[in-house]
């Protein structure tokens, strides 16, 4: 309707010859005005001399004859706006003073200086349609994109559930495997799906394994540090020697991360990872968390939550998710090579190299657990429970989080999960509400989110938050504002709001008339 | 505004909404009360010393001595100009003075010269000048009856209550715990030292009293009075209860979180003025006072029901009805005026003489206000100003909390979201709309802070009892509060309002004086320590007085920042006998439930009959989220009270008017568009209160003195002389009211439908969720102007159409008030008065004040006559001598004629002839 209503501007803007008729008048009821003849009010309730038509005083029950002038309480006035858009006013805003109509018609009497600013607004208001046409358009084709991956995407999990589902003794072997890290790297059905995956999972592995081995992290793996792992023994002898350590190395005490990638094939094999001992026993975990409901704890949808370890690590790449995340551009296709590629941008205080091999490292660990403990198979079946919109065009949205900074807090927006605020200066984080339902009028639907049931307030209910979406090509939490006590409302902008922008062709001439 | 947020986490964990009581003193807890209220009525040792009289032409002094101390006191008395008799009794030398209110008194009043008709041994008959009134002193013991003919108007220490606690020197010798039985008996001295009179503790408050008791108590006999009103402020009923079986009534100004009704608990204000009213005389007591105080009222027929009383008079056995009264204050002195009336106006303007009228608002200031504790920013109070014409509601002023500052140091903004305040102001002056800002009295303690630095520096803070600034614990955390009895303190404060001290100001921009009582959140009973000192005085002493100091302060820079151009518009919670000349009052912290709907009716005419016409209710209720019912319903309600703001407290969800429902919005739309067509004759009243003092909202039996129907009806008011009769929905789910149609040979108009209805009647309306019901009297004339527009200055120059309701004998009568609205012109003389008549089939404007000059652009679009006979034509005649004919629509179902379009000035003289 955007359109539509540049259109009419423009039509508008070509038809608008005045036409003599009383003041107050709009085009379309111009007929019932006839000077000289007696006018019958429009609500039929009685007849008058035109002469009172507009004499400041109020005759007809429905306004009608005093449609230029503010005697009528239930009156309305035209102003013309040539150059902008015709509206009516109350007729008890003409000559009070204050201007509304943009043409100035309704302070033709109030000694109040009024400036025409029709062609202003309707200039900037054809730029502001103009662009938000664009924006309608351009996010509508973001839209497309969006339900096509997001079927396809689905279509996946939905395999992927499917397998899962499929053998809970196959879960099991997979869990099972993946307790040690070879054996989860080697999964078949993970090679399809993963092949490339695999090539920086190993490099990824080495990194990881060079990290593990650089007890005091000095960017080298010395002799002393391979000594304490003894499943490196090359003879397994049950003695493994400093000489047999330097053999490892390449003959040398130590060796950086380059060198270290020279002599992974030494130790790839026998390396036993320290984190995994420390790993609680995975299959007690999945069980439980299998046969858990859904929704019982909302952090259940953080797979990075539940790792019970190096949650600072977890921290900082859910952070980096987010900035990078504001800067989107176009919507994300799977998660973990949106992720990598992030990464590689990511401007570290680590050389780069480094770098990428800490959130090779990360992002293997997520990779980890979203194949490895059985929590990708609840999720999966919580996300594919979600009314992700009538074509899964919100589906892109899942797991994400979109955070706004005020002037006191961060905001945080997480799809579908929930909403927090956290004072920019220190404190703990609140609840605004967890996702409880699609909450836009009947027409719209999808067009507000309502988040509920956040952390309780004094005397009042508990926290609540209405997301308002509005189409834009990017996807940003744009305001903030707690309009009651506990009531919040954010404003958020994403393509797959947007509607399909009407034909243009259309009806250009139809309008015409008005 | 504000709650007691520390009270109201202990009560949210306890889960009650109700006041605790126990934060509030009872009089048992209260050691001067107990003290005094142990006193019963009997002999009283006070004898007068009639050789001591001394008779000046307008002052009658006179000892009076205690016979079982020797203490003696000094009584004076004058006949003050309007039948006004005022009795002073201080003590004859007392330890050091003893303090004095001042600043109430507009003046020190006119006296009129007494004589003494005659004089033996047992007393002095004075002549008090008018018709045949007289005072007889009675000596022994001490009596002061006032007669009119055989008739005791007004008996005073008649039950022997008198009693003043002179100052005394602490004598240490004695111990807390003397009891009567180890107390001196030496034949001078037998005062016994009781617990709390050196030293009292209530709660973890220590009171340190270094000048022991002080208390004054006097008792008041009022022979043929049941009905007595006033002494605001109580959520109480219209007329007082006897307190024989509980608690007096309090005068202390609190604030009370979460106050409940129908009860004698000091809330935020006090006016210790008292109405005693009956079918032959109405009478007032004003005990200028301002320490804490208690009123006690008994009354020897409050036991009996109607077949008692009426088997009384069969048998003639009945002792005249009347009532007693006592007053106890904690220190001062004695001084009461005893106004005579003996009408109820008379009363009102013999109170109005003494301590000044209602001030004169500016006319936005009766349209509709717009609150909430908060608009959150600029952004806020903008969306929330285009809501209202979104939703064509009109409204003059929206009102910022204290949110909107910058920490709760007053005279800041939030440097957030009030960034650039004067934008957001002439945003709002661009809709001729304008805002009111808060400024509490508390001042936080902050070394950066510029107001608390000057104050600190130029010593105006109040003192605690050790001499160090005063601190207590408020809205901004750690908080000083200025003394503002000082009268250097109250010109700095004022100036503070000027443009370039108040920054981002405008002149559109109001203020609101909240926690004026003070509060002090950990003070006792959350207010200032009673040893805290004011100079010379004590807390204690000028306690009550505390409130109405802030807003004249306050009032007084608004006048000085526009020059003393503009009228001044200030809200205050806290109240005093006199606080009617500063600005608006309202009940305070009231809650979203029906009966705190239902009592705003009888606290505003409680207050109205001590001259506080200004007075509202939140609406909608502060605490609390309204039923969509009770809102709409308390919209309806508030239409037609003075002071009509809408506000919230900040947990509560929003409620403006546009969030429940087109159909709720639409009824709120209606009845705020009820109150704007009625603000020409809200703003006359407001002139007249301002001329005569008095009351705006006035119950029925002022203007129906001897219907005894009337006297304790609380459900129903009028709005000025006797011309509108509202009686609000106050009830859930109502189907129905019943009104009771006052005046046996009256008629009256249903202002919605025009129906006729004769008075001296119960009548039952049918009500639907529309339903406002108000009558207008037959033989009113009422001005209005019918073009609602987005705020009342909108409305200016709009023509008015006048409402001419015919009496029995056809006649009607009323008045017309135009100036421009906001400045002091009035005060020369720049106004339009005129009264209006409708007699001998003739409408005619005369001019009231041939010495007055203003003009105006507004006319005269329209004349309704109710109760009207069809005429044959109906003639215009203008002062010029012209003539013209004008057109008509009668309405014989009704008996309605309009008459269409006469057209003149609303200043000129005019005539119309109905033929």
């Amino acid at each position: 309707w955007l359109l539509f209503l540049l259109l009419l501007l423009l039509s508008v803007g070509v038809s608008a010859v005045e036409v003599q008729r009383p003041r107050g008048v709009p085009l379309s009821k111009r007929q019932f005005y006839e000077e000289g003849k007696p006018f019958t009010c429009l609500d039929g309730s009685r007849t008058i001399p035109f002469d009172r038509v507009n004499d400041d005083y109020c005759d007809c029950q429905d306004g009608s004859d005093e449609p230029g002038t503010a005697a009528c309480p239930n009156g309305s006035f035209h102003c013309t706006n040539a150059g902008f858009r015709p509206t009516f006013i109350p007729s008890s805003r003409i000559n009070d003073g204050i201007c509304d109509c943009c043409d100035t018609t309704d302070e033709y009497n109030s000694g109040a200086t009024c400036q025409n600013t029709c062609r202003e607004l309707g200039r900037k208001e054809r730029e502001s349609l103009q662009k938000m046409a664009e924006i309608a358009k351009e996010g509508f084709l973001l839209k497309q994109q969006l339900i096509h991956e997001a079927n396809r995407g689905l279509e996946d999990k939905k395999a992927k559930l499917g397998d899962v589902q499929g053998s809970k003794k196959d879960l099991e072997a997979k869990v099972e495997a993946l307790r040690t890290v070879k054996e989860a790297a080697e999964q078949p059905e993970r090679e399809a799906k993963e092949r490339h995956l695999k090539a920086w999972e190993e490099s990824a592995r080495m990194a990881e394994v060079f990290l593990e081995l650089d007890d005091d992290a000095d960017g080298f793996v010395s002799v002393p540090e391979l000594l304490s792992h003894s499943e490196l023994d090359p003879d397994a002898d049950g003695s493994f020697t400093e000489a047999e350590a330097q053999g490892l190395l390449g003959g040398v005490d130590k060796v950086d991360t380059a060198a270290f990638e020279s002599i992974w094939s030494n130790v790839k094999e026998k390396y036993m990872s320290e984190s995994n001992a420390d790993t609680p026993a995975p299959e007690e975990t999945s069980r439980e968390e299998i046969n858990e409901p859904v929704s019982d704890n909302e952090s259940d949808q953080y797979p990075d939550d539940d790792i019970p370890e190096d949650e600072d690590d977890d921290d900082e790449e859910d952070e980096d998710d987010d900035r990078d995340e504001h800067e989107y551009k176009i919507p994300p296709t799977a998660r973990t090579e949106e992720k990598k590629d992030d990464d590689e941008g990511a401007m570290p205080p680590y050389d780069q190299e480094t770098q990428n091999l800490i959130d090779g490292k990360n992002a293997f660990k997520t990779e980890l657990f979203n194949f490895g403990f059985g929590i990708c198979f609840r999720n999966l079946e919580k996300e594919i429970s979600f009314d992700f919109g009538p074509s899964s065009e919100f589906a892109y949205l899942y797991s994400q989080c979109y955070e706004l900074t005020t002037s006191e807090y961060i905001y945080r927006l997480c799809p579908f999960n929930r909403v927090t605020q956290k004072p920019k200066f220190g404190g703990s984080e609140t609840n605004l509400g967890s996702w409880g339902k699609w909450a836009g009028p009947e027409d719209s639907i999808y067009s507000v989110m309502k988040y509920e049931h956040g952390t309780g307030c004094w005397q009042g209910p508990s926290r609540s938050t209405t997301v308002k979406l509005t189409c834009g090509k990017e996807t940003v939490v744009t305001s903030t504002s707690e309009p009651s006590r506990c009531e919040y409302l954010m404003e958020f902008t994403c393509p797959a709001i947007c509607q399909e922008p009407p034909n243009l062709e259309i009806s250009s001439h139809e309008h015409q008339e008005l | 505004m504000a709650p007691l947020l520390v009270l109201g986490l202990a009560l949210c964990l306890s889960g009650t909404w109700a006041v605790d009581k126990g934060n509030f003193k009872t009089c048992e807890q209260s050691a001067f009360c107990k003290r005094q209220r142990a006193l019963k009525p009997g002999e009283s040792p006070y004898r007068a010393l009639l050789e001591t009289m001394e008779l000046t032409n307008t002052r009658l002094t006179l000892q009076l001595i205690n016979d079982n101390n020797k203490v003696r006191l000094l009584l004076e008395l004058y006949r003050l100009q309007g039948n006004i008799t005022r009795v002073k009794i201080n003590e004859l030398k007392p330890l050091k003075p003893r303090y004095e209110v001042p600043d109430v008194l507009i003046r020190e009043p006119t006296t009129e010269p007494l004589s003494v008709l005659s004089q033996d041994e047992n007393g002095v008959v004075l002549s008090l000048g008018v018709e045949s009134q007289r005072v007889i002193i009675s000596a022994r013991p001490f009596r002061l009856d006032i007669m009119e003919g055989s008739d005791v108007l007004m008996s005073l220490n008649s039950r022997g209550l008198l009693a003043f606690e002179h100052l005394r020197m602490r004598k240490d010798t004695f111990s807390y715990k003397v009891t009567s039985t180890v107390a001196s008996t030496t034949k001078e001295e037998e005062e016994k030292v009781e617990d709390g009179m050196w030293e009292e503790t209530f709660k973890s408050h220590t009171d340190s009293k270094p000048n022991g008791p002080s208390a004054v108590s006097l008792d008041f006999s009022l022979p043929g009075v049941e009905h007595v009103y006033g002494i605001p402020e109580h959520a109480d009923t219209l007329r007082l209860k006897t307190t024989d079986n509980g608690d007096p009534y309090r005068l202390y100004n609190l604030d009370v979180f979460q106050y409940e009704l129908y009860n004698p608990m000091a809330l935020y204000g006090s006016v210790p003025v008292m109405v005693a009213h009956s079918a032959q005389r109405t009478t007032g007591i004003f005990w200028l006072n301002a320490a804490e105080t208690w009123v006690d009222i008994s009354s020897n027929t409050a036991g009996k029901t109607v077949f008692g009383k009426m088997l009384d008079y069969v048998q003639g056995s009945s002792e005249t009805p009347q009532t007693d009264v006592r007053w106890i204050s904690e220190s001062g002195i004695i001084d009461i005026f005893i106004m005579l009336g003996p009408t109820p106006k008379d009363v009102f303007s013999q109170y109005a003489s003494l301590t000044g009228t209602q001030s004169f608002p500016p006319l936005a200031s009766l349209g509709y206000h717009q609150c909430r504790w908060n608009y959150n920013d600029q952004e806020d109070v903008k969306s929330v100003d285009a809501g209202f014409d979104e939703h064509d509601i009109p409204y003059d002023f929206i009102w910022l909390d204290i949110e909107h500052t910058d920490g709760k140091r007053y005279f800041t903004w939030d440097p957030h979201k009030f960034a650039t305040p004067k934008e957001m102001l002439q945003g709002l002056m661009d809709k001729k709309r304008k805002m009111v800002a808060i400024v509490d009295p508390h001042i936080k303690v902050d070394g950066n802070y510029k107001i608390h630095n000057e104050i600190r520096s130029r010593g105006f803070y109040v003192k605690n009892k050790d001499g160090g600034d005063y601190e207590g614990w408020c809205w901004p955390g750690s908080a000083s509060y200025p003394d503002f009895t000082r009268a250097d303190m109250r010109a700095w404060w004022a100036s503070m309002f000027a443009y370039d001290q108040y920054e981002g100001t405008m002149e559109n921009l109001y203020t609101w004086n909240d926690m004026n009582e003070p509060s002090v959140f950990n003070g006792p009973e959350v207010t200032m320590h009673k040893d805290a000192t004011h100079g010379a005085w004590e807390h204690r002493d000028i306690h009550n007085l505390y409130g109405l100091y802030v807003q004249m302060a306050t009032a007084e820079g608004l006048i000085q920042r526009s020059g003393g151009v503009e009228r001044p518009f200030v809200l205050t919670r806290a109240f005093f006998a006199g606080s009617q000349r500063l600005g608006a009052v309202w009940t305070g912290d009231n809650a979203a439930e029906w009966g705190h709907l239902k009592i705003s009716i009888p606290m505003c005419l409680s207050m109205g009959l001590v001259g506080i016409s200004f007075c509202g209710a939140d609406i909608g209720g502060f605490f609390k989220s309204p039923s969509t019912e009770l809102l709409v319903r308390w919209y309806q309600a508030g239409a037609y009270q003075p002071f009509y703001r809408a506000h919230a407290h900040v947990d509560t969800p929003r409620r403006e008017p546009w969030l429940f429902g087109p159909e709720n919005t639409a009824l709120i739309r209606e009845a705020v568009r009820q109150r704007y067509t009625l603000l020409p004759y809200w703003y006359q009243l407001f002139y007249r209160a301002h001329v005569t003092g008095e009351p705006v909202m006035r119950p029925l039996w002022v203007e129906y003195p001897q219907d005894l129907a009337t006297f304790a009806l609380e459900d129903e008011y009028l709005i000025g002389k006797t011309n509108l009769l509202v009686h609000p929905v106050v009830e859930e789910g109502a189907r129905g009211v019943t009104a009771y149609l006052p005046g046996k040979d009256e008629v009256w108009f249903d202002v919605h439908t025009f129906q006729k209805h004769n008075g001296a009647q119960n009548l039952y309306i049918p009500v639907t969720m529309s339903s406002i019901p108000v009558f207008q009297r037959g033989g009113s004339i009422i001005p209005r102007k019918l073009r609602v527009r987005r705020s009342s200055t909108c409305m200016e120059h709009d023509p008015y159409t006048l409402y001419v309701a015919l009496n029995l004998q056809r006649t009607a009568d009323g008045e017309l008030y135009i100036d421009d609205g906001h400045t002091f012109n009035y005060e020369k003389k720049e106004f339009i008065y005129r009264k209006l008549t409708f007699a001998n089939k003739v409408l005619s404007s005369v001019n009231l004040a041939p010495d007055a000059k203003f003009t105006t652009d507004s006319w005269i679009e329209r004349i309704i006559v109710l109760g009207a006979s069809k005429p044959s034509k109906v003639t215009l005649k203008t002062a010029d001598g012209q003539e013209k004919q004008l057109e008509f629509d009668f309405d014989a179902s009704m008996s309605v004629l309009t008459v269409r379009k006469p057209g003149m000035n609303a200043g000129a003289d005019w005539t119309m002839t109905f033929q």
